[in-house]
């Protein structure tokens, strides 16, 4: 029995059906004016307003309790909004990050002060976070991180540096992964987690690193003797090793891992249609099964999770599989379409093919390397 | 449970020999005998019909282990004709079947004619699920003659039928009888990859070479991974598949075919490469799996015909209807 089970996800129930439809409409009000071009910026969006839009209908935050401004409603529903997000090439930079792994992080791990102080705002569509996991040095390997937080009365001085981290220029807060005792040798031992106030914390810079297609999201956050107050340590000192792997899996579980490129696929259509292609007809019909394929068994990692279930392998199982359907995509467009990708046209098809083929790369790279997460599915076969 | 029972059968009964006898072409009689004392035949069918009343669940267990066994009987296409037989409220099989569709054979002064190609095991058969156009026929062994021999990747017969048989069965179509096969293909597709990886990490496991075993290697390990990922698609497809058959789904049946069928190509292919040269020979059980796999993912109605079928509904629902109509499969 070496076959990594995936249970047949539920039925989509009434009430599931009613919220799509809910939530289309609700996209359809608030982004129905963005071009193509804009939408296929996908989850690497960022807009304030739209993410307390979200907030004020009760989009975040959706399964975290009341008592920290949550909804008390199922993990298959919030399922539901973030792949029709996706889908819809919403805009949710600002809210991404913390609605799906630092909340969940600060549920899990943080004091009564901080989910009462950080988890209403998040809900609402207020604080946006960022990953601080990354360093020069120590990408996939995260255990050799180098950045240390040394306890001085009630602050940490923290000093090091962190890169790729996502909006930081814009967002409020990160989840700082260093190191509190011992060296990069002790690996796992000594870790921590710190929230750190991107806004308000002396000794921080954040400088930005600009991607292969101009853009500026990746930045990197240098910390010369930063103080960050004592009590934002999450969880507990020297913990930083279980949480932050806790946190990874949230970030891994989600549909935003075939989706990346869906836009494409829209504009892809637009352009055969009318046409009598065999061929052409045969390769959307093998990319739709691919994606119908894709889609239940990321549903089966939702009901997992739902069910409290481990879906670490799974949600592996998925990325990896999802990133190959998202990053080819460009490649399967190009054999049907002859078209110059160019990324300051307004032509939709061009244009949006240009964004693709620039962002397409990292996909395989964020939130663990193909190669890493081929290494996570092997042990998990056992061979390791 | 039932998984259980089929497991024992195959494992005392379908030996090697066995499964030489039926690459020769030979029906196995006792075999045979012994799925249908177990009721296999009806496994798919209610309580109230004379079947086992299996929920999905248990049906894609059930389906998923004829691949896994490798079993060399059309066990899976007399569960789906007899299946399709009782939908069209038609006397249900009384021996082993098949499924078809032939929309050019023609109907004169009562008597159905024509050449339907390629039916697995058509000569043991004793009766066929036949569509044509919208009408569902009950044909008995006594109205077909063998045409033409055939033979699948796996040696099993693939014969053409020569239909002449005076109609005295006949129903409104249910569903298609290709996609009630291709459904019961994609799972037997799943079941084979599941065997494919079980031999493939045993393989890899023992197999020693430059003093460590082959999966120690990370790019060993990293073809594991993707055929476990191949597998995994494979048993989501079937299930996929299935649901749609029983909503009368065909786009979804479909996709869930589609990717089964992908699965089954791209999954027999690292299995092979990781097994070494003893997987390209006789001596190793993993060619059962492989050649089953090349044969079944062409089988009843073949990739390009159902990537069309979706294709086509794809580009007409245009790019903002193409996320609805996803969502629906």
């Amino acid at each position: 029995m070496s076959a990594i089970p995936f249970p047949a996800p539920p039925l989509d129930s009434d009430e599931v059906l009613a919220l799509r439809t809910e939530f289309r409409a609700f996209l359809d009000k608030h982004l129905g004016h963005r071009t193509p071009r804009q939408r296929s910026d996908n989850w690497y969006g960022f807009d304030r307003q739209f993410s307390l839009e979200m907030g004020k209908a009760g989009y975040l935050g959706m399964t975290w309790s009341k008592q920290y401004g949550g909804h008390e409603r199922s993990a298959y529903e919030r399922y539901v909004v973030v792949e029709e997000s996706l889908a819809w090439g919403a805009p949710v930079g600002a809210h991404w990050i913390a609605d799906r792994q630092s909340g969940p992080s600060i549920i899990k791990f943080g004091t009564d002060e901080q989910k009462e102080t950080l988890l209403p705002r998040i809900a609402a569509g207020e604080l946006a976070f960022g990953i601080g996991m990354s360093e020069p040095d120590s990408g996939s390997d995260l255990a050799a991180t180098r950045t240390k937080a040394v306890r001085d009365g009630d602050v940490y001085r923290v000093t090091g540096t962190k890169v790729w981290t996502s909006f930081a220029h814009e967002a409020d807060y990160v989840i700082l992964f260093c190191r509190t005792s011992g060296t990069p040798a002790d690996r796992h031992n000594g870790t921590s987690q710190l929230l750190v106030d991107l806004k308000n914390t002396p000794g921080l810079t954040i400088r930005p690193i600009i991607d292969l297609a101009g853009q500026h999201h990746f930045n990197e956050m240098h910390f010369e003797d930063a103080i960050v107050p004592a009590k934002n340590l999450l969880g507990r000192e020297g913990d930083g090793w279980n949480q932050v792997m806790s946190e990874l899996a949230f970030e891994r579980s989600g549909p935003e891992r075939f989706l990346s490129s869906i836009e494409l696929m829209y504009q892809l259509i637009e352009v055969l249609k009318g046409r009598e292609d065999d061929a052409a007809m045969a390769t959307i019909g093998r990319l739709t099964a691919q994606l119908a394929v894709l889609r239940r068994l990321s549903r089966s990692v939702a009901a997992m999770l739902q069910n409290h279930q481990d879906a670490g392998l799974q949600a592996s199982i998925v990325k990896d599989v999802g990133a190959v359907w998202e990053q080819t995509l460009p490649d399967f467009a190009r054999q049907l379409v002859d078209a110059e990708p160019d990324p300051r046209t307004a032509a939709a098809y061009a244009g949006v093919l240009a964004n693709i083929v620039h962002n397409a790369p990292s996909w395989s790279l964020r939130g663990g390397t193909r190669e890493i997460l081929r290494g996570i599915i092997a042990r998990g076969l056992g061979t390791r | 449970m039932l998984a259980e029972m089929i497991q024992r059968l195959f494992e005392r009964s379908l030996d090697d020999a066995a499964q030489a006898q039926a690459r020769g072409g030979q029906w196995l009689d006792a075999l045979w005998a012994e799925v249908e004392e177990m009721g296999l035949p009806l496994a798919l069918l209610g309580e109230d019909q004379g079947g086992f009343g299996l929920s999905a669940a248990e049906q894609g267990e059930a389906l998923m282990l004829l691949g896994k066994l490798a079993v060399p009987l059309p066990v899976a296409e007399t569960m789906g004709a007899n299946r399709l037989l009782a939908k069209a409220g038609l006397p249900l099989a009384d021996g082993a079947a098949g499924l078809a569709r032939a929309d050019h054979l023609t109907v004169e002064n009562g008597i159905l004619k024509g050449r339907v190609e390629r039916v697995a095991w058509g000569e043991h058969l004793s009766c066929l699920a036949l569509a044509v156009g919208d009408t569902l026929y009950r044909v008995p062994r006594s109205g077909w003659s063998l045409a033409e021999a055939g033979s699948a990747v796996n040696f099993h017969p693939r014969p053409a039928l020569e239909i002449a048989w005076e109609i005295d069965a006949q129903a409104p179509l249910p569903h298609c009888p290709l996609a009630e096969g291709a459904t019961l293909r994609a799972h037997q597709i799943a079941g084979a990859l599941e065997a494919a990886l079980d031999m493939t990490l045993r393989h890899t496991a023992t197999r020693v070479q430059f003093g460590k075993p082959l999966q120690k290697n990370q790019v060993v390990q990293h073809e594991l991974a993707k055929l476990a990922g191949e597998l995994a698609c494979a048993t989501a497809a079937a299930g996929l598949a299935a649901e749609a058959l029983e909503r009368s789904d065909v786009l979804g049946v479909a996709a869930g075919s589609l990717r089964a069928r992908e699965a089954a190509g791209n999954g027999a292919g690292i299995a092979t490469q990781m097994h070494g040269a003893i997987g390209f020979t006789r001596e190793h059980a993993l060619h059962l799996y492989t050649t089953s796999l090349w044969t079944w993912r062409d089988e009843f109605g073949g990739q390009v015909f159902w990537a069309r079928l979706l294709g086509k509904a794809a580009v007409d629902a245009g790019g903002d209807g193409y996320w609805p109509m996803v969502t629906q499969l």
